[in-house]
């Protein structure tokens, strides 16, 4: 009778400690998914206050400024329909580059300006990340769809 | 003339892969002898025609033949003769070939160092892994065939992406591969066994050093891979939870786990069904990463091509080898029967709480890489999230303590009963002794936090939990103290050496992420900055010319106490063929700690934007892996696995450890 209580104990709490650590896996998950959005999204503030999130698309040609201090950047990123100002401080990725794709992970303020706490890297001169693919061709979509109409 | 040779060669060999999947199975099934002993010829005839093609591409990566498209797209005639060689498996098709010949590599391993196994359990054996291989010959040969010719010949090369151009990546990739393929042993072994209707310790006997050899190479190959990111991508991390890094994460927990399931089932023929269900999923994860990091799902510095029709060929595979095995293990599990009982407390208990925590980390590690792929699927790429750091991080932390934790008290407990009053006295000292540390340390090396305190705890824990085990295990013999410890089985030192690893990736994980410290500033020529107790001055800037790029090369002097200590030379590159910009970071390494200067962008004539990290212990990390590692070739080499005889040896219960 012992031996089976014991067991019985057992088997409760191996279900107990693997129901806490699905707990523990899905809240972490909740907390820290990161959505996507692009530059017309932004736009249109359909997106999260106070929340981080990821943007992504074309940095605009000849929108790259370099503020006073050297390591502070402020730059357009653009779905080619709509664009959104982006500030960084920091050293940017290698292929950073005007008229290439980015995707930056930040918040939004108030004055609709991107602040990012990063730039993600590509690894490739010829790789375009699909998120920045992403938001022209939705961008580029909705505005067809504008004028057809 | 010499892609032809290859392209024969592989053909050649997927013939000979598709008589080893058949026939040796039906003779194996049906009693047939001579059908079975094909299986080691075949075996060696394949390792010969796939070593003969992988030799035929490496000589036309070594030619500079760019009438070959592979190595137009990956080569260059400026690239240095070695990178030209790791170029071989630097492009999508060649690293499927390099999985083809690491393939082949163990099955004519196991040929050759199992050639005591029943004759039907090795034909089985050889069997399956001959499916695998025809799988992976036609991946090859229909739709990624690394010898496809360009016409007209390319003048010059693409290049090798300059990022892959380092030391760490010639030997990642295939130590990477070592230890994804060296799982299908284990997959290989579990499939005959469930096929054969054999599932005893002896089978686990055979299966346990192959295991073990797989686990040392995925190991190593995650160490290599984790240190070129920190030299080569130049933002000073050591693991990013990158998507493709978690591809080969995975199997890694799951063999961990399996390697541990295997010491149980040897020792006490418990956990049967579990070890043959863990063999089945190490070897499924590490299809799954070739899946995930070869069909262009992931986009990174792995994912070489987008291509629709690899990736649906993989995911066919893949269904057809973890669907195929999970029905048979459903179908025959049943009558491999339970194993030997044991209490409520005891080592096989605590061995399997380490199994579900690892089995659990690695579902965490599951969802967070393939939720994101799964969402961007279903919703017709609406939809698209990124889990970062910050999640795995949140996870692994209380998934892992535990489980350090356990690794102080599972060697000191007893096999099928153990008491808790009687653990508590053993490890009453170890446990007090590594309180006392964790809180003392940080107190003398200044701030530090709950997790830092949390860390080192775990790290000494295991340390002196460590010891108490070998005082324990050494109890019963006689003679000098040194003599005492020499007798023990090479396994258990294994043992005690990955675990102790671990402790000193603990300590490095820990401090590394407590004490880093990181500035980007901008430099003129003369300034400096102060950093972990160092001085860095910025000294200006020249060009120089590498064999295929061109730099500005850094100077930067590290004073100590206004004495100049080193001088570091970080670099930012301009690679000839692909103009592209590469960082190059100059890295003092040191026992204590890393200091670590990377180049950003020129911002005027005299002055650079700087990267700056202080990183103590972060080389600690690295050590602990080679531990492990090192913990399990020594396992590898216990007598007990050179024994001939398929009986278990009397005694060898007693004198060998989990």
């Amino acid at each position: 009778m012992k031996a089976r209580h014991k067991r019985g104990l057992l088997i409760a709490a191996g279900v107990v400690a693997l129901a806490v650590a699905a707990g523990l896996v899905l809240s972490a998950f909740q907390k820290n998914l990161v959505f996507f959005f692009t530059p017309s999204q932004v736009v249109a503030r359909e997106v999260p206050v106070g929340k981080p999130f990821r943007i992504g698309g074309m940095v605009a040609e000849r929108s790259l400024q370099r503020q006073p201090d050297g390591l502070t950047v402020r730059f357009l990123v653009t779905d080619t329909v709509k664009s959104v100002p982006v500030v960084y401080t920091g050293i940017l990725p290698d292929l950073f580059k005007e008229g290439q794709g980015v995707v930056a992970q930040g918040k939004v303020g108030e004055d609709g300006v991107f602040i990012a706490t990063e730039v993600l890297a590509k690894h490739d001169e010829n790789y375009m990340p699909p998120e920045a693919a992403h938001a022209v061709e939705q961008a580029q979509n909705a505005q067809k769809t504008l004028i057809s109409n | 003339m010499v892609p032809e040779i290859g392209q024969l060669a592989l053909i050649l060999a997927l013939l000979l892969a598709v008589v080893q999947g058949t026939l040796p199975m039906i003779g194996a099934q049906r009693g047939i002898i001579a059908w079975m002993a094909l299986s080691r010829p075949l075996a060696a005839g394949q390792f010969l025609f796939v070593a003969i093609a992988f030799l035929c591409l490496a000589l036309s990566f070594l030619a500079s033949d760019f009438s070959v498209l592979n190595v137009a797209s990956n080569s260059n005639s400026q690239l240095p003769a070695h990178y030209r060689v790791a170029a071989t498996w630097g492009s999508h098709e060649g690293s499927m070939l390099l999985w083809v010949l690491m393939l082949s590599l163990w099955m004519q391993a196991v040929s050759i160092f199992s050639q005591s196994l029943p004759r039907e359990m090795l034909a089985r054996v050889l069997s399956v892994m001959g499916l695998v291989s025809v799988g992976f010959l036609l991946f090859l040969l229909l739709t990624s065939n690394p010898f496809e010719r360009l016409s007209p010949p390319a003048a010059e090369g693409n290049d090798l992406n300059p990022l892959l151009q380092d030391p760490g990546m010639v030997a990642h990739p295939p130590m990477l591969y070592m230890g994804y393929v060296g799982f299908s042993v284990a997959f290989a072994f579990a499939i005959a066994a469930l096929l054969g209707g054999r599932l005893d310790a002896t089978w686990a006997r055979w299966s346990r050093p192959w295991t073990t050899a797989a686990w040392c190479f995925l190991t190593l190959g995650i160490l290599i891979g984790s240190w070129w990111a920190y030299n080569e991508l130049g933002w000073g991390g050591w693991w990013f939870w990158d998507p493709v890094e978690n591809a080969s994460f995975m199997p890694w927990l799951v063999g961990t786990a399996l390697v541990h399931s295997l010491a149980v089932t040897e020792k006490r023929g418990a956990f049967k069904g579990w070890t043959v269900l863990l063999a089945i999923c190490a070897f499924s994860l590490s299809l799954l990463g070739t899946f995930l990091v070869r069909s262009g799902v992931l986009t990174s510095v792995h994912a070489f091509a987008t291509d629709p029709e690899r990736g649906l060929f993989i995911l066919v595979f893949l269904a057809i080898v973890i669907g195929g095995a999970l029905v048979l293990f459903a179908v025959r599990a049943p009558q491999v029967g339970g194993g030997g009982r044991f209490a409520t407390i005891s080592r096989e208990s605590f061995l399997l709480v380490n199994n579900v925590l690892l089995i659990v980390a690695a579902g965490s590690v599951l969802l967070g890489t393939l939720y994101p792929l799964a969402l961007d699927a279903l919703s017709g790429g609406q939809t698209k999230i990124s889990v970062g750091p910050p999640y795995f991080e949140a996870v692994f932390v209380p998934l892992m303590s535990p489980l350090v934790f356990l690794m102080g008290v599972g060697p000191v407990a007893r096999w099928k009963q153990a008491t808790l009053p009687e653990l508590w006295t053993l490890l009453r000292w170890a446990f007090a002794v590594s309180l006392v540390c964790a809180v003392l340390v940080p107190l003398i090396a200044g701030g530090g936090s709950w997790g830092l305190r949390l860390g080192l705890f775990l790290a000494f824990w295991i340390f002196a939990a460590t010891v108490v085990s070998a005082r324990e295990r050494i109890r019963n013999f006689r003679g000098a103290l040194l003599e005492r410890l020499a007798m023990q089985p090479r396994a258990w030192w294994g043992m005690i050496l990955a675990h102790l690893g671990v402790a000193v990736f603990v300590v490095g994980v820990t401090v590394v992420g407590t004490y880093e410290t990181e500035r980007d500033v901008r430099m003129a020529i003369g300034d400096t900055v102060e950093m972990g107790g160092h001085t860095f001055r910025f000294d200006g800037t020249t060009a120089v010319t590498g064999p295929n790029y061109r730099a500005a090369r850094g100077t930067v002097t590290v004073l100590r106490d206004g004495r100049e200590m080193l001088t570091l030379h970080p670099e930012k590159r301009t690679y000839n063929a692909s103009g592209m910009a590469m960082t190059e970071a100059a890295i003092a390494t040191g026992l204590l700690g890393d200091l670590y200067v990377s180049l950003g962008e020129p911002i005027d004539a005299r002055s650079w934007s700087v990267r700056v990290y202080h990183k103590p212990f972060v080389t600690w990390i690295w050590a602990g892996c080679v531990l492990m590692a090192f913990g399990g070739l020594l396992a590898l080499t216990d007598r007990r696995y050179r024994l001939r005889s398929t009986q278990p040896q009397p005694g060898a219960a007693l004198a060998s450890p989990a």
